[in-house]
């Protein structure tokens, strides 16, 4: 930017102004103009973010960036820009008919505090389309959509950002000669400012209700609403709250490589496919997880599948297991080789497997669900014997797998308790329960 | 040197080591796990990762930081794609180069949040108003996940265009042992940013099929976005022949390349009648229905499309030459293989196995429906 001083920030090339005469419009869009001159900014360190409506032909006046989206969510496209490049300096410019469809981006942007200024043009009607309603017409307004009135009541976009954490908010009108110096300040503001500018639609509003300025005033006075700051609170703004709440992080190695070098032994030749079915909360996922990593440590392939509900902590919990001595394709399991059945929920949800077991497969089954039909090889399992694990449902997977390896020792034992020593946070407790599976006869 | 991850997992790999810095999602099941892994590793590599308000801030959050320059990612599932339908629209007017990972799950709707399918292909390609064309990739493996989310941030790069990732719940959550020593190594496409020295127009573009040339938000030049139609200036325009020549460059500048973006993985066998065409997640049990019918001495060849849009013709036509039959299975009620009927010569049986069960197809049912048994 060079050393003199700018006078306007408007593209002449681009004027006059395509508004409807006498439109509120270009007068906010000069009052904006002489509040960056003003400010004297540097244009390329501005960026002028609009969306939809008439409001949204602004952008080209200004000489500055600017980014013109959809309806309503302009807001979100200027906290990507603040948030990925906080030394620039990001006013959206919206109308009230974006205040309603992006409503709920302009609410969490106020909850962020992220640094932007939002600049509301606010005729009560959507005047691109036809003079509809908007969340701001007054009580009883005459629009193309409320040709009986308006029956709903107006949103008070002030109290809404302001009651939702937002630094800086103010209303007022088109017509106040202060706003220049108001505008400054918002954009100046370190996080969320909003200004909420009443003003007259000359095409549709103001035909439709015989309004005026003074209506327009009064109308500010019937609904009780006061002009000028509103509201205005010390936060730390949103993508400097970021950076500080990460900086911690910064430097340290990304998705860490964790390789596991087969240290054991295993003879299984064959691919080998085992269903857990168990309850939620249980274990089971983490239990089979260990498991498969004592697989690998013994030069195995392991893949596997969760199923479970939308729920965490109810309803069913299944993994599925693949073994094999090489690298494995197809991650389903239509007929399991092995089935380890330990708790109701899981039963429920795999009687087609089960059902398809045969002769050559096995079955362990928690004693508690028998009798169970099955062609299997069945090995009932007692955990009333396993000691302090009796009731300790989250280990009788541990103790189930365990037992399943002491009785095929498909890989070693050890692998298994490597894996748990290395990668378990409860280590000491899982150890102690592959012991109990051991011992289980 | 074998790992334990899964394909979510790959998917942030691929993306860290791509230069990506930004990320902003929304909670889906079965994405979250790839939002909550950003989340917590971008900051590492001093990039930015949040949660947004819903998908559509997810999506706009992307695009604006995108346009200051970084290198943009979201994940989302099936119901977060429609969300995302209009900002898909204008990242495709506004020419923004950025990543969509899509974990499909089975729809309609809400449908099975976890539940495995391959129902949003069509949808992807034709997801948003005006059907411009977009780039997707579909990995079938751990391995895919990482090098074509490298390769889908290569495109987009290339392209300034969206470009997906169309992977599937199985895909993404099932936890694989892979060997990391064999990941596909893409190379990272710096970006073209324009001269400072020479002078800015945001949209210029001499030639039909051309990409022009970007430029930052607080970089050397003004730069104006507009996902209106547009002039080279970023200016709203109704002149005829502007409206033309943007309109048909946005999509001349993907389809006169696809030969650039085309990646397919053959399997022929000389002599072979039946063909199978498959991507994403059915190809795994693709390749082992075609072992199992080679073994019982079928002549039977094979296509993984790993680039779905543009559709690679070339290679696809080339595939079906002397064949007599050509299958295609996938997760849903027949979606790619409507491309397939569109490009296979009068003649040649199209036999879709489809499946919408929530499970996955399975080699055996390939070679019973297949008639390959």
């Amino acid at each position: 930017m060079s050393d003199q001083a700018v006078t306007t920030y408007l593209d002449e090339a681009q004027l006059p102004y395509f508004f409807c005469p006498g439109c509120g419009h270009g007068m906010i869009t000069d009052h904006l103009n002489a509040a960056l001159v003003s400010l004297q900014l540097d244009p390329h360190k501005v960026v002028v973010v609009t969306d939809i409506g008439c409001s949204g032909l602004a952008d080209k006046y200004f000489t500055t960036n600017a980014f013109h989206g959809l309806h309503g969510r302009s807001v979100t496209y200027a906290t990507g820009i603040k948030l990925a490049n906080p030394e620039l300096k990001v006013i959206v410019l919206m109308g009230d008919g974006s205040c309603g469809i992006g409503g709920h981006h302009v609410i969490n942007a106020a909850r962020r505090n992220i640094g932007v200024t939002v600049v509301v043009f606010n005729n009560f009607n959507y005047g691109m389309t036809g003079g509809e309603h908007s969340v701001t017409t007054p009580p009883g307004g005459f629009t193309s959509s409320t040709p009986f009135g308006q029956l709903e009541y107006p949103m008070d976009i002030c109290q809404t950002v302001a009651v939702n954490g937002a630094s800086f908010v103010a209303r007022t009108t088109s017509f106040d000669k202060g706003l220049p110096d108001l505008l400054a300040t918002a954009i100046q503001n370190d996080g969320f400012s909003l200004v909420d500018i009443w003003e007259l639609c000359t095409a549709y509003y103001v035909p439709n209700n015989r309004f005026s300025k003074n209506l327009l005033e009064n109308t500010l006075t019937s609904l009780n609403l006061s002009t000028g700051i509103i509201h205005q609170a010390t936060r730390v703004e949103y993508s400097r709250a970021y950076r500080h709440s990460v900086a911690g992080e910064a430097g340290k190695a990304a998705m860490i490589s964790r390789p596991i070098l087969p240290k054991y032994q295993s003879d299984l030749d064959q691919r080998v496919g085992m269903i857990i079915a168990g309850a939620a909360g249980k274990k089971i996922n983490s239990a089979a997880a260990l498991f498969c990593r004592g697989a690998v440590l013994s030069g195995l392939w392991a893949n596997q599948r969760n199923d479970y509900p939308v729920t965490v902590k109810s309803g069913h919990s299944v993994s599925e297991i693949i073994l094999a001595a090489k690298e494995i394709g197809f991650s389903g399991i239509t007929k399991p080789d092995v089935m380890l059945l330990l708790f109701k929920e899981g039963s429920m949800t795999v009687h087609s497997q089960l059902a398809a077991l045969n002769e050559e497969d096995t079955l362990y089954i928690n004693r508690d669900l028998l009798p169970v039909q099955t062609k299997a090889k069945l090995i009932p399992i007692d955990f009333t014997q396993t000691g302090r694990w009796a009731n300790k449902k989250e280990y009788w997977t541990i103790i189930a797998l365990s037992k399943f390896l002491s009785d095929t020792r498909i890989y070693p034992l050890e692998a298994f308790k490597e894996a748990v020593s290395a990668w378990s946070e409860f280590a000491e407790d899982n150890l102690a329960a592959i012991e109990a599976g051991e011992k289980l006869r | 040197m074998r790992e334990l991850i899964n394909g979510g997992q790959a998917i942030v790999r691929g993306a860290i080591h791509s230069g990506c810095n930004f990320f902003a999602g929304y909670p889906i099941t079965p994405a979250t796990d790839i939002l909550l892994y950003m989340i917590r590793e971008l900051p590492k590599v001093g990039g930015i990762a949040i949660q947004a308000e819903d998908e559509i801030a997810s999506m706009g959050f992307c695009i604006g930081a995108a346009m200051t320059g970084k290198r943009v990612m979201t994940a989302t599932s099936g119901p977060g794609i429609s969300l995302y339908s209009e900002n898909i629209g204008l990242a495709i007017m506004g020419e923004v180069p950025m990543v969509i990972v899509d974990v499909q799950r089975m729809g309609p709707a809400t449908g099975g949040a976890t539940t495995v399918a391959q129902g949003d292909i069509q949808f992807l390609r034709w997801g948003s108003s005006g059907g411009y064309p977009v780039i997707v990739l579909s990995p079938t493996s751990v391995a895919e996940c990482y090098s074509l989310t490298c390769k889908a941030f290569d495109l987009a790069e290339r392209f300034r265009i969206p470009v997906f990732l169309a992977t599937d719940k199985e895909t993404a959550l099932t936890i694989s042992t892979v060997d990391v020593e064999v990941f596909e190594i893409v190379p990272v496409r710096e970006r073209q940013i324009a001269s400072a020295q020479a002078d800015f127009v945001p949209y210029r573009a001499i030639d039909p099929d051309e990409v022009p040339v970007f430029t930052p938000y607080g970089g050397a030049h003004i730069l104006r976005f507009t996902t209106s139609t547009h002039d080279e200036y970023g200016q709203l325009t109704k002149s005829p022949e502007k409206v033309h020549k943007l309109n048909e460059r946005l999509a001349a500048k993907v389809e006169m390349h696809s030969d650039e973006i085309a990646m397919v993985k053959t399997d022929m066998q000389p002599g072979a009648e039946t063909l199978i065409i498959s991507y994403g997640v059915t190809t795994k049990a693709v390749e082992e229905a075609i072992l199992a019918a080679r073994e019982m001495g079928r002549r039977v060849s094979s296509v993984t499309i790993h680039s779905l849009w543009p559709v690679p013709e070339k290679e696809i036509k080339a595939a079906l030459s002397g064949v007599s039959k050509v299958i295609v299975p996938e997760l849903n009620l027949g979606q790619y293989s409507l491309e397939v009927e569109r490009l296979a010569p009068d003649g040649i049986e199209v036999v879709g196995i489809y499946k919408v069960d929530g499970e996955m197809i399975s080699p055996n049912e390939i070679l019973e429906q297949g008639g390959l048994k």
